[in-house]
């Protein structure tokens, strides 16, 4: 099916890319329907909203910007998205790309769960002490240039 | 808005499920324990504002483009904050 993104114009995407938010995303909860993409970065991933067409979302494996990252989450959460095994799940976290690239950070207290068998996604709160707003930059291939 | 006064070890029910306890209260700080079916999301109300207002900051077009980012190399040593 073609869909219109945010950063890409219109693009071909799978159904298999189509994941249903039934709860969509904390502070967005009208959009439930989104596209997971590839973004032009390695290790970046795009979210990409289909009620609203401006909105999307860049997420990333939290387990490659924090190696001891732990899911901590209600059963409530996994219920929502019909899992019963946490392993079987995909998770990411929501980056934030400040105009200043060494400020970039993603949500590890919100990560963002995709339950692959049917394409279920939900935005669950952490039980962890984790922050908003993890920094990162030093995980970027120049950053040790600058 | 309903306001209750509770002691100590006195609690409240809300509907048939869902049971909260005064644990204890010290000064200005109250433990509460909350008793609900699995199926019920309890949260700290100021981190559900934290990550919707993160959510808010993350959100295209607010972020800046990706493009200009350098590349993600997980094998660099990362801070603990």
């Amino acid at each position: 099916m073609k869909i219109n993104t945010a950063s890409f114009g219109e693009i071909e995407v799978d159904d298999k890319q189509q994941i249903y938010f039934p709860a969509g995303i904390i502070g967005f909860e009208p959009y439930k329907n989104y596209v997971l993409l590839d973004s032009e970065k390695e290790h970046f991933y795009i979210l990409q909203s289909l009620d609203q067409v401006k909105n999307s979302f860049i997420l990333i494996n939290p387990y490659l910007v924090r190696s001891d990252y732990v899911l901590e989450i209600l059963d409530a959460d996994l219920a929502e998205i019909g899992c019963d095994d946490p392993q079987k799940l995909l998770v990411f976290s929501i980056v934030t790309l400040p105009n200043d690239i060494t400020k970039i950070s993603c949500n590890l207290l919100g990560p963002i769960l995709i339950n692959k068998k049917n394409l279920l996604g939900r935005q669950s709160i952490s039980l962890g002490n984790w922050q908003t707003k993890h920094f990162f930059f030093e995980k970027m291939a120049q950053s040790n240039k600058v | 808005m309903l306001i209750l006064t509770r002691k100590k070890d006195e609690a409240i029910l809300i509907g048939k499920n869902v049971r909260v306890v005064v644990i204890d209260v010290k000064g200005d700080q109250v433990r509460l324990g909350i008793v609900a079916p699995k199926k019920v999301e309890v949260y700290r109300e100021e981190i559900y504002h934290a990550i919707k207002q993160e959510n808010t900051c993350a959100v295209f077009p607010t972020t800046g483009d990706l493009t200009h980012v350098p590349s993600l190399d997980p094998k660099l040593k990362e801070k603990k904050n």
